[in-house]
Parts: C-alpha cells; structure tokens; sequence
C-alpha cells in the first residue's frame, strides 16, 4: 500500500521542487551572462548557444553599486536584531511559561495580540519618535524598530516551546535548589537548542529580507543602507540593467542561502519541535 | 532527619477539593506509604510537603518548621518524581551533582559524594552516560541516587516503580527498604499499589476523593480495616462483601443473605443480636473461607452450601469463584481440595474473622 502510493507522491514533490526553484536558477544564470546577451535572448538558452559567461556582473555590482558595503550594513543591521530578539524573548517567555507573575497571562495575551498589529500603522508615529530623538538614519533606529517588531511573535513562539517542557524536570530542578536564573541557564536554555535557533534563523532572514522598516527609518543613504535598499534602488535608477539586478539580488541571497544550509538541521526539527513529542 | 506533620491542610484547585482535612503525623526515620486508588489525592499532598503546590488551608511541618510559603528549594527534601525527571542534556554524573553544584561543594568531596551514590543503587558504570542511553531501571536508579546524595531530612518517592516491569518492581521494592534501612531518614512514598504498601511501609495512610481513611501498621489495616473503603482496598485478591440480616432462627441466629443462609455459631450470637433484623454489610478474606474437608483447628466455623462457578489451581493454593444464591464469593482454599466447576459443596466461614459494617455510614460496626 505504502509503495505504491509512494511513487507519485515522490514525482509530485519533485515537480513542485523543480517549478519553485526555477527563478531562482534563472537568476542565477542570468546573473553569470554579458549584457547584451540578456538583452536579446532568454536565459535557457544559454545551454545551447556558445558558452557565454561572465563574473563582470558581480565586480561591478560589489565595487561600483556599493553591494559590498550594504552586504556590511546588511550584517551590522540583522545580526544584533536576531541576539536581542532572542534574549529578550526567551527571558520573556521563561517569565511566562514558569514564573508566578501577577497578571502574567494577561501581559502575555496582550503580547500576542499585538502580532496582529500592521507595521505600517507603527510608521509615522515610531519615525516621528526616532526624529525627536535624532535617532533618524541611524543604525539603532533599525535595531530598535526590528526588535520591537520581532518580540510579540517570538515570545509567544518560545513561551509556546518552554510550556511544553516536562514540568517535572524544572520542578526537580527547582527541588534541588536552583533558582530561577539556573533553571533558566542550565535547563531550560540547553533543552531549547533547536527552538532557539529556529527563532533566531526566521528572526535573521526577516530582518535581512526587510525593506520597509530599513526604508522608512535609514533613508536611502549609501553609507547605511543594507542590501535590500540598495537592491531596489538599482531597479529605479536602472530600470533596464538587468545584468547588474540579477547579479545584485543574487548576492543579497548569499547569506540566506549559506546559513540555510549550514543550518538545516535546526531548520527541520525547530519546524517539528512544537507537532512531534520530544 | 525530621518528622513530618499535615496539620488540617486542605487544598483546592479553583472549587473542587482535592485534600479535605488532611491530618497527618510522620515520624522521624519512618517509612510511611499513602495509598489510594488513581485521583485521591496523593500526589497533591506529596507536592504539597515538597513546595510545589500551595496550601489552602492549615500547615505542614517538616521537623518543627512551619513550611506554609517556604519554597522548595529551601525545604531540605528529595523527590524522586514518577517520571524520573532526569535532565536529557547532563550525564548521569551531572544528574547526581546537580545539587551537590547549587551548594558549592568543594569538587573531590562532590566527586566522592556522586560516586557513593552511584555505588549504593549500581549506576557507578554508567556515569559518563545520558539518560536517554539507560533501560528505565537504571533511570529509576539514577533519579534514586540523585535524591540520596544531597542527604536531605525527608525523602519524597512518587509511584517511583510504575514505569518498572513486575519483576524489576518486586526487586527494587526490596532494594528500596533496604536504602531506607541504611540511610535512617524519613521516607513518604505514594503508590496506588497496596502490595507495595504493605511490603514496603513501616506505617500506611489509606485515602479516598482527598480524605485520610485510615493509618496504622500494614497489619492493623489488613485486620482491623475501619470502613468498606480499607477493607476493600487493603489485601489481595480483595475481601468478598455481602449484604445480610441477622435473622432468629428458632434455637439459634442465622444470617440471611441473598439466596444463602449461614448459622451462626452460638459465641458469635450474643453480638450479632446488637443489629438484628438489620441488613449489614458482611466482608470475608477469601482465605478465610475453607473447604470442608481441610478446615484448620480452632477456628470458630460456621458452614454454607454453594456452587462453585470456576476454579483456579495456583499451585500453593486454589481460588474459588463461588455463587451463593446471587453473590459472589472468592475463597482461597487448600491445594488438596477435590471440588470442580459446577460443584454444590459446603464451605466454612470462620466467623471469627467476619467484618461487619454499617450500611449507612459505611464503617466497621466489628473488626476480626
Ligand atoms: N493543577 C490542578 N488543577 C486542578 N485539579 C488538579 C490539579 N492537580 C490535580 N488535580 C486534581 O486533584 C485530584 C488529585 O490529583 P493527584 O494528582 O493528587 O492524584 P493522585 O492520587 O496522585 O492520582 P494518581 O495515582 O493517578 O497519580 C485529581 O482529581 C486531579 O484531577
Ligand atoms: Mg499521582
């Protein structure tokens, strides 16, 4: 029965595999072609027409667009964003899911319910806060913003993963006489691994997908503008330089890529931690 | 080392009670076991002593500490939880340490403290281990020696032998007086087992839905059960009950049951006249119905007819299913006996170890 169920499931998956990954294979040899070339002909048929590939695309893009530099920004913008996030939820959700706060579910539905709350009603009223303050175009605009953005939904993730603990073993622990700030470090922490860093995966490619908030609150400067930014100004200034857009968008991926796949474990039993008993 | 008292502690989730004037002396060095059937309670008040759950109402008292609000940590016990509740990530050595590392204690008597422990309950070779590379055995060992090592005053063990199979439990449980024996401090150990109950416990306290029915020594409760509840609960197979009425019968008293009748013997009658004309509850031990043909000396025998509805040779003993009129006995007779399925035979009832309840209020009217 399984066998032979199995086998168009196998080809269906395979073909839904295939029809996703097309644009972003098509980038990539578009990416790799002269100029012209793009210009004229499509990018599969680069297989069958004379060899014709190039890294000038990605010279120029690094060095001339700035790339190189938004790559940096890019960094400097998501990496604290992901560690805040994740500290801070996790000592929210701990303080949810195992302290005895007054009012704490509350407080925790509040949270959640502010994960429907739309970025875009928060522009104005955040920007004119940041304007105030001067803190404009600058970097902690952004980590401040992304952080705030990121929390509702993490602290209900890991408060989500924390409750689902064995309450013996902290019970234990507790029985034993660790505090709570050991339970938190020595048992809680090491025992959500993979769920932190799922979190922190889906925080990182947030943050570094992000052209919004990075928008709204950098401005468009070079010196600060991460990579998304950059990419979407090389569309308006442009239009036509497919050459430099395809090779632009495929560095911006890079990273995302990299850490997907030096991650994939994480990846997978994040996504399962919550459905599959530990 | 300390005592252990309940003082009218009552405990509520939201309106439903779940310990109803809890009252409750622990001694010093004992081996106390609270028994009852799933939901009565005996986790709650374990969880209670140890700091887990709030009290409600009244106050518990570890030594001669009032520990109402006193958190867990600062209680100075041990449980062993039923799950084991081993941390996944430390190695068993870690396991045992863990408190020994929350008290500061210098690393070579840390490391001869783990190592006793692990010795005393045969865990010393898997010490480099984690517990999810152990049998549920060894993992109930560890979960034991992690207790043990912190040499607390008391000694919590919740239903730590459920996970364990009949033979492994039969083992540990021996293993388990033994430690109580060698390390002399107060153990409360919760199981809905009588068997354990009475193997292991210097004293039993018996619940019921929250309420304490009955505490004393394995064999006061097995031959002097205060209610329905104790008598049914306590000994197996479980004691046979019986409604009857204690009938005149011109020279003699006879009790009257449903379709059955047995004469009472002539010293018995006196007492039963108390209750005449009365449906009580009648309560016999299975063993303390005979065959005819090998009835012990000295007892005070009274002598039924019944069928015997099916018999289960045990090798050292045979138990009969017997139907008088419409109940239902279980008696636990000699090997040698001769009777079969189907049979009529006459049984012997010592009267003497005959129990007798108040139908109303469901307590002994007279204990054997
Ligand atoms: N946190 C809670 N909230 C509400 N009711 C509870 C809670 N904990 C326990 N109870 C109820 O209290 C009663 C006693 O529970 P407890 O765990 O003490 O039973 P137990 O005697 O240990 O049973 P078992 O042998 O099955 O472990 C049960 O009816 C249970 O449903
Ligand atoms: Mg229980």
């Amino acid at each position: 029965m399984r066998h032979v169920s199995r086998g168009p499931l196998h080809v269906a998956i395979i073909v839904i595999c295939l029809l996703w990954m097309l644009p972003s294979v098509g980038l990539f040899v578009s990416s790799l072609r002269p100029r012209d070339v793009i210009a004229t002909t499509g990018w599969w048929t680069s297989f069958t027409t004379p060899f014709e590939f190039t890294l000038t695309n990605y010279e120029q893009v690094v060095s001339a667009q700035g790339m190189g530099q938004s790559f940096i920004n890019s960094l400097i913008i998501s990496v604290p964003v992901t560690v805040f996030v994740v500290i801070v939820a996790a000592f929210a959700a701990y303080a949810f899911s195992w302290m005895d706060l007054p009012g704490g579910d509350t407080i925790f539905l509040i949270v959640v319910g502010l994960i429907v709350v739309p970025i875009q009603l928060t522009l104005i009223p955040v920007l004119q806060m940041f304007a105030s303050s001067g803190l404009t175009g600058t970097f902690p605009a952004v980590w401040l913003a992304h952080t705030a953005y990121g929390l509702p939904f993490a602290v209900f993730l890991l408060r989500n993963f924390f409750i689902a603990l064995p309450k013996d073993l902290l019970e234990s622990a507790f029985l034993e006489g660790a505090s709570h700030r050991r339970v938190f470090f020595r048992i809680v922490m090491p025992l959500s691994v993979p769920s932190l860093a799922a979190l922190g995966i889906f925080q990182f490619l947030w943050v570094w997908n992000d052209l919004l908030v990075a928008l709204v609150y950098l401005g468009g400067s070079r010196s600060v503008a991460p990579m998304t930014v950059t990419v979407s100004n090389l569309v308006s200034s442009f239009g036509s330089e497919w050459h430099l857009l395809t090779a632009a968008a495929f560095v911006s991926m890079l990273l995302p890529l990299a850490i997907f796949f030096a991650l994939q474990r994480y990846f997978v039993e994040g996504i399962l931690a919550g459905a599959v008993k530990g | 080392m300390a005592g252990v008292h309940f003082e009218h502690v009552t405990k509520r989730f939201g309106d439903f009670t779940a310990l109803k004037e809890f009252d409750l002396e622990i001694h010093d060095r004992e081996f106390l076991v609270l028994v009852g059937p799933s939901g009565c309670g005996k986790s709650t008040a374990l969880r209670m002593l140890a700091g887990l759950e709030d009290i409600t109402e009244g106050s518990i008292y570890i030594g001669d500490r009032r520990v109402n609000g006193i958190p867990a940590k600062d209680r100075d016990i041990a449980m062993v939880f039923q799950s084991y509740a081993l941390y996944p990530h430390m190695t068993v050595f870690d396991n045992i340490a863990f408190g020994l590392r929350l008290r500061k204690t210098p690393k070579d008597e840390l490391t001869k403290k783990v190592k006793d422990a692990a010795d005393t309950l045969g865990v010393d070779t898997l010490l480099d281990r984690k517990p999810g590379q152990l049998s549920g055995g060894q993992r109930q060992r560890v979960a034991v020696a992690r207790a043990i090592v912190r040499e607390p005053q008391v000694f919590l063990l919740d239903e730590p032998l459920s996970n364990l199979d009949a033979k492994l439990r039969v083992h540990t449980r021996a293993e388990i007086s033994k430690l109580h024996q060698r390390l002399g401090t107060t153990f409360v150990y919760v199981t809905h087992d009588q068997t354990e109950a009475m193997t292991m416990a210097d004293r039993i306290a018996v619940m019921n839905e929250g309420i304490i029915q009955q505490v004393g020594s394995p064999q006061e409760l097995y031959d002097e059960p205060v209610n329905v509840f104790v008598a049914g609960f306590i000994g197996s197979p479980a004691m046979n009950f019986f409604s009857a009425k204690a009938v005149e019968n011109g020279e003699g008293l006879r009790l009257d049951g449903d379709g059955f009748a047995v004469d009472v013997p002539q010293d018995r009658a006196e007492e039963m006249r108390a209750f005449l004309d009365r449906e009580m509850i009648f309560g016999v031990r299975p063993e303390n119905i005979h065959d005819k043909d090998f009835v012990p000396s000295g007892i005070t025998a009274a002598p039924t007819t019944v069928t015997v509805d099916v018999t289960e040779p045990m090798g050292n003993e045979v138990f009969l299913h017997l139907l008088a009129g419409k109940t239902k006995l279980l008696a636990r007779v000699d090997p040698r006996t001769t009777v079969s399925a189907d049979d009529e035979v006459e049984v012997v009832i010592d009267m003497e170890r005959m129990h007798i309840f108040d139908p109303e209020s469901r307590e002994a009217v007279r204990t054997a």
